[in-house]
């Protein structure tokens, strides 16, 4: 092991360079994405020493052993070497039990149930084909794409489908967990020492837009998590023109719910104007900056859907007898509903 | 190999005719191995039924459903098949082709009577009791794992039957013999299969 | 002599849909395998090129995930397996010192039906849309719910007849190994080609008829409303991932121990060396084989098994890696003190090793559970299993290919090409696959059919695109040399390497039809090279020469496999409205499909009707320029 420390650090420091702080595996932002991240990196190390052993062996058998003319005589035919091989049976067995211990251990530190945990904050996970619903049973508040969550918390999860199987996956903050229909619901928690946005994404083939399908992990103060859960239940903020209020009750509404109006059956959009995305992939923050880029965003998704995120289950508003002018109006209220936390 | 379809010089049969030939060892020994494949196939099947035996979706159950004395007389039925196709090539080895045919006969009778019993049987869920293919993830198991076994059932039938055949127009001869012996061995093999489905599904079904 | 039988014989094309010889099955593999190889390959090609740039809108998302389900079932199901079984058929029956098969055939039957399954299977691209759920066809993404074409039916269908024909060969591999060896070739005496393909093929027939009861299941569910993955219906999703695994692992290893024996094979003969530690290779080949059946729910891990079983299957697959490791020190000191000439074979056989390893260790970094959850499903097993089976399979089959040309076709590859061949493959392979490590690492998932700019992968993208398309020329120079050695004239010597250790290389290239004049005694492991050793310049005939027993050409197998082709389509179709209404009526009340199995079945029918006695090639027939010393 103490051999293997230097190069451990060397590794650290060559694969921190890796990727973004919010979406890479090789920079982790909580304890379970380190626990997982250490494992990787002494998996890497033992197998680095095999990768060495091997090449070394190769290079010079490669080098040292060609065909010359000078050879006349046929080599020596060996058999085998018992003690060679013992050797390279014994050593590689030893190799793996190192890395067999920390991953039992590992293996049932991240099997730990959380879901009875008082301290714990709990989330209903609902994946959709292609977005994320998350349930906050304990607050009665359900929101989608933007997980917030409290700084140094334990987020429980209970991760589940509405259609076919997805996976959660936080690279920065854990590893993935398949969300499968009734039945068989998968449990895991984890938790954001750091405030931040943290990129989710998943990362089992669901249709057409998996690629699309990412998410967003939001850890904020205790205090603003606090702000945001009575934003959450505030009544939903009315639109003023009489007219297009009424068709967003008939048209939006009938999938949407906002505030304490409206269905659950797509994406709850209560706040959607604050979030960091449109329909997950028109990042709020990343467009261009000039004018709205949150307004710029809803009137692209909201003009063709289909275009945006293929495959998608949303009608396009078009198809519904919306006219341009009424939903530029709608992109408008939503991407001005913002909550304040 | 050059002497590989002929019969013994004198014109008699070896007393063990189905392993005479290479072609007759080859195919008793690639016999075996499939019924290994198969084996795989039906633990399957099985490992399957097991999974969703109590997933009945608000259909009918096991318990509701089956009829102990149906099932054991098909079983009856069959295990007399297995018997007298052990008949069969007692006889074969004894080079008694007439017997042989009997008792083949007779196995293939009574393959039909069972094959009729389960016919009988899956009318009866199925108009009767409401029970079919898309009733349930338990229905769907049970037809698939019960009708594949038919249907091996039923392919014996026919397949013995058609060496029936070849008995009565080539006699028995050191390429008849390796056939018949082999069909014996999947007569016995789809025999083993049913009693674990008459355990597994059926007795199991009426009592767990 | 007095049992001869005349027999037809078919010239052209008749010639080779009737053929039972083992040898010109082969080459019937190599071409369709080919063929199936350069589809799944130009798929890989558009892929890439649709990863090529962020945001890239080349190709439409759903085509891609056609192109991605297609890639991998026809580069695993169609591409690799055929070519290895050319090899198998190539070189089987020669190094055991037999005139043929066990069971002739079937050995045709399991070819005919593999192809049928195949071209059912591709047929989707013009008949209304490819499979698109992934080669892993989750459900219940790969229901009728979520994937209403037909693509998910040919996937299933086809891969069900291609697997029959897969097991069948299988079968017959593993009675020909058991019987038909020559006298004095006792097991711990055969080549390691024929231990590694006689492994291979009894996991073929313990893993095969697993998924093809998985596909049954999912058929019945997508025609019949059967609800085994049905949650509605009581169903478990989760029981389909078990069986495809419990198939699925098994097949990693079903491809790649015959590479293993490959590779066990050229290494020694370049490098003038009987292989080193060769009991303790056998010992190995079998000991991968058992374990790979119980390892099969490490692709599970994420599916939330619980920590139990997450522990158990990390540490079962992690002892893989023990003789895994052992082969791989056995080739490596089989050179050790050898003299090792680099020709194009042996370039690839070397290659291999160094390449399988990084793949063998990132397998090993995947088994460990917790870890895997941050692996699983991204680019790094992307890279992990091309690694293996690019770097492993595809490595060995083109060593083997450049090894046993001659012998199959009686022509030397040109070195010069095959180099070519090896450089710009295997530089391009690294360059694609070595990258996809890190955007693993990175946080780009796995089958995406394109992704957002800014998180740092587009670099490395482009990389892996651009090494894929040098993977493409390497490929272009090595049909360039196939193209080349036939336009040579046939006539290389028995033994062209000259170091040849084994039976093949002891008869002509390529071998009369009959393989051996003499079923040769064998004296020991390397046969050929024992008898070279002692002084000889040829094998100790175990038979006085006489009259040869040969099976009859047919056509009944490509008969039966029209059979099941037809009947495949049949139970596909039978719950479609067609708009001719004579359409509707044979396919719905499924006319098509008993006609298909009544075609089959009526073949078989014919053939235990009547008996098949072949015939006999006479001493004065056996080919004049047989027999010739390299």
């Amino acid at each position: 092991m103490k051999r293997l420390l230097p190069m451990l650090a060397i590794f650290s420091l060559f694969l921190a360079g890796c990727g973004r702080e919010d979406l890479s595996v090789l920079r982790p932002q909580g304890p379970v994405a380190q626990g997982q991240y250490d494992l990787i990196k002494l998996s890497i190390s033992i197998m680095l020493v095999v990768l060495v052993i091997v090449f070394a062996i190769s290079a010079y058998v490669i080098i040292k052993f060609r065909r010359r003319p000078e050879h006349t005589e046929m080599p020596e035919q060996v058999e085998g070497n018992f003690k060679l091989e013992v050797i390279w049976t014994v050593i590689p067995l030893i190799l793996v039990l190192v890395l067999a211990v920390p991953t039992v251990k590992e293996v049932f530190a991240f099997g730990e149930d959380h879901a009875n945990d008082k301290n714990a904050i709990q989330v209903k996970v609902n994946a959709h084909q292609y977005w994320w619903e998350f349930e906050y049973p304990q607050f009665g508040i359900t929101t989608a794409q933007d997980l917030i969550i409290p700084t140094n918390k334990k987020i429980a999860f209970e991760l589940k489908t509405s259609d076919v199987i997805h996976s959660f996956w936080v690279p920065s903050l854990s590893g993935k967990l398949d969300t499968n229909p009734d039945g068989t619901l998968n449990r895991f928690s984890f938790s954001a020492p750091k405030e931040g946005v943290y990129r989710g994404k998943c990362a089992e083939l669901c249709g057409p837009s998996h690629g699309f399908m990412e998410f967003k992990v939001k850890s904020v103060s205790p205090e603003s998590f606090e702000t945001w859960k009575a934003a959450m239940k505030a009544p939903m903020v009315a639109i003023e023109d009489k007219a297009l209020a009424e068709t967003f009750k008939n048209q939006c509404l009938t999938c949407h719910a906002v505030g304490d109006q409206g269905t659950a059956v797509g994406p709850n959009l209560t706040g959607v104007g604050s979030r960091e995305s449109v329909a997950s992939i028109l990042l709020n923050s990343e467009t261009n900056d000039e004018g709205n880029p949150v307004l710029e965003n809803m009137k692209e998704w909201l003009h063709d859907p289909q275009l945006v995120k293929p495959g998608n289950k949303m009608p396009s508003p078009k198809d519904l007898g919306l006219t341009d002018a009424e939903i530029d109006g709608i992109a408008e209220y939503l991407a001005n509903y913002k909550l304040e936390y | 190999m050059a002497n590989v379809h002929t019969e013994h010089g004198n014109g008699q049969l070896p007393q063990y005719p189905e392993k005479a030939t290479l072609e007759g060892r080859n195919k008793i020994l690639a016999f075996w191995l499939f019924l290994g494949g198969e084996a795989v196939l039906f633990g399957t099947l099985f490992a399957t039924f097991l999974t969703l035996r109590n997933q009945t979706n608000e259909g009918p159950t096991a318990a509701e459903l089956f009829s102990l004395p149906l099932t054991a007389a098909a079983t009856f039925i069959l295990l007399v098949s297995s018997l007298t196709s052990v008949f069969a090539i007692q006889a074969l080895h004894r080079h008694k082709v007439k017997e042989l045919i009997t008792w083949l006969i007779v196995t293939v009778l009574l393959g039909i009577g069972f094959l009729a019993l389960e016919i009988y049987e899956f009318y009866e869920y199925m108009h009767l009791e409401n029970f079919g293919m898309t009733t349930s993830a338990f229905s769907s198991a049970f037809y698939t794992l019960v009708g594949f076994h038919g249907a091996h059932v039923a392919f014996g039938v026919l397949w013995i039957g058609v060496l029936i055949g070849q008995l009565y127009k080539k006699g028995l001869t050191v390429v008849t013999a390796p056939k018949i012996y082999v069909s014996a061995m999947y007569w016995h093999f789809i025999d083993v299969v049913w009693v674990f489905i008459f355990t597994v599904v059926y007795l199991l079904g009426k009592v767990g | 002599m007095a049992h001869a039988h005349s027999v037809k014989r078919y010239k052209g094309l008749m010639d080779w849909l009737t053929t039972v010889d083992h040898k010109k099955i082969a080459i019937l593999y190599l071409l369709s395998g080919g063929l199936f190889f350069a589809i799944g390959g130009f798929e890989a090609i558009l892929i890439r090129l649709q990863l090529i740039k962020p945001m890239n809108d080349m190709l439409e998302a759903q085509t891609f995930n056609e192109l991605i389900t297609m890639h991998g079932t026809t580069m695993i199901f169609l591409g690799v397996m055929p070519i290895v079984f050319a090899l198998m058929n190539a070189i089987i029956p020669l190094q055991i010192g037999a005139r043929d098969v066990a069971f002739p055939f079937l050995n045709s039957l399991g070819f005919w039906t593999f192809l049928f399954g195949g071209i059912l299977l591709n047929l989707s691209w013009v008949m209304g849309g490819a499979p698109d759920a992934g080669w892993t066809s989750y459900t219940p993404l790969s229901s009728t719910m979520y994937s209403p074409s037909h693509g998910v039916d040919f996937y299933t269908v086809g891969l069900q007849i291609a697997g029959l024909g897969t097991l069948i060969g299988g079968l017959n591999f593993l009675a020909t190994i058991i019987t038909m060896r020559a006298p004095g070739m006792s097991y711990m005496r055969m080549p390691m080609f024929t231990w590694a393909s006689f492994v291979t093929s009894a996991m073929i027939l313990f893993a095969f008829p697993a998924i093809t009861v998985g596909l049954v299941l999912l058929t019945f569910d997508r025609v019949l409303g059967a609800n085994f993955f049905n949650v509605d219906g009581g169903g478990n999703p989760v029981l389909w991932q078990h069986i495809f695994w419990i198939f699925g692992h098994p097949e990693v290893y079903i491809l790649i121990l015959p590479a293993f024996g490959i590779i066990s094979e050229v290494i020694p003969t370049f490098a003038r060396k009987r292989l080193f530690g060769y009991s303790s290779m056998v010992f190995a080949t079998i000991l991968i084989a058992f374990l790979g059946f119980m390892v099969w729910a490490h692709h599970m891990f994420t599916t939330g098994l619980g920590p139990v079983a997450n522990a158990l299957f990390s540490i079962s697959t992690m002892l893989i890696a023990v003789p895994t490791g052992i082969k791989i020190f056995n080739w490596l000191f089989t050179m050790w003190g050898g003299q090792v000439k680099f020709n194009t074979a042996n370039l690839f056989a070397v290659g291999f090793i160094p390449t399988f390893t990084m793949g063998g260790v990132t397998g090993v970094m995947l088994a460990s559970a917790p870890a895997d959850f941050q692996f699983h499903d991204t680019y790094f097993v992307v890279a992990h299993f091309h690694y293996v089976i690019v770097g492993g399979m595809v490595f060995g089959l083109l060593s083997g290919l450049h090894y046993w040309w001659p012998k199959m076709f009686g022509r030397v590859l040109n070195e010069t090409l095959g180099k070519w061949t090896f450089w710009t493959f295997a530089i391009g392979f690294h360059m694609t696959f070595f990258v996809q490590h890190f955007l693993g690492l990175m946080g780009m998932q796995r089958r995406v059919f394109t992704y957002l700019p800014n998180q740092g992968f587009d670099t490395m993208n482009l990389v892996s695109t651009v090494g894929a398309f040098l993977m493409g020329v390497g490929i272009i120079f090595f049909t360039i040399n196939i193209i080349k050695s036939f336009m040579q004239p046939k006539g290389c010597a028995n033994d062209p390497w000259e170091d040849g250790r084994t039976l093949e290389w002891t008869i002509p290239s390529p071998p009369p039809e009959y393989n051996f004049k003499q079923i040769p005694l064998v004296r020991g492991l390397d046969a050929y090279w024992k008898e070279k050793a002692a002084g000889n310049t040829e094998m100790t005939p175990a038979e006085p020469i006489g009259p040869i027993h040969m099976p009859s050409p047919t056509i009944i197998p490509f008969v039966m496999s029209v059979g099941i082709f037809i009947a495949g389509l049949g139970l596909m179709f039978s719950g479609e409205e067609f708009s001719s209404s004579f359409m509707s009526f044979i396919f719905n009340n499924w006319i098509v499909c008993g006609l298909g199995l009544l075609i089959t079945f009526g073949s078989m029918l014919m053939r235990s009707l009547f008996d098949d006695h072949g015939w006999h090639i006479e001493p004065e027939e056996f080919e004049e320029e047989g027999y010739k010393h390299g």
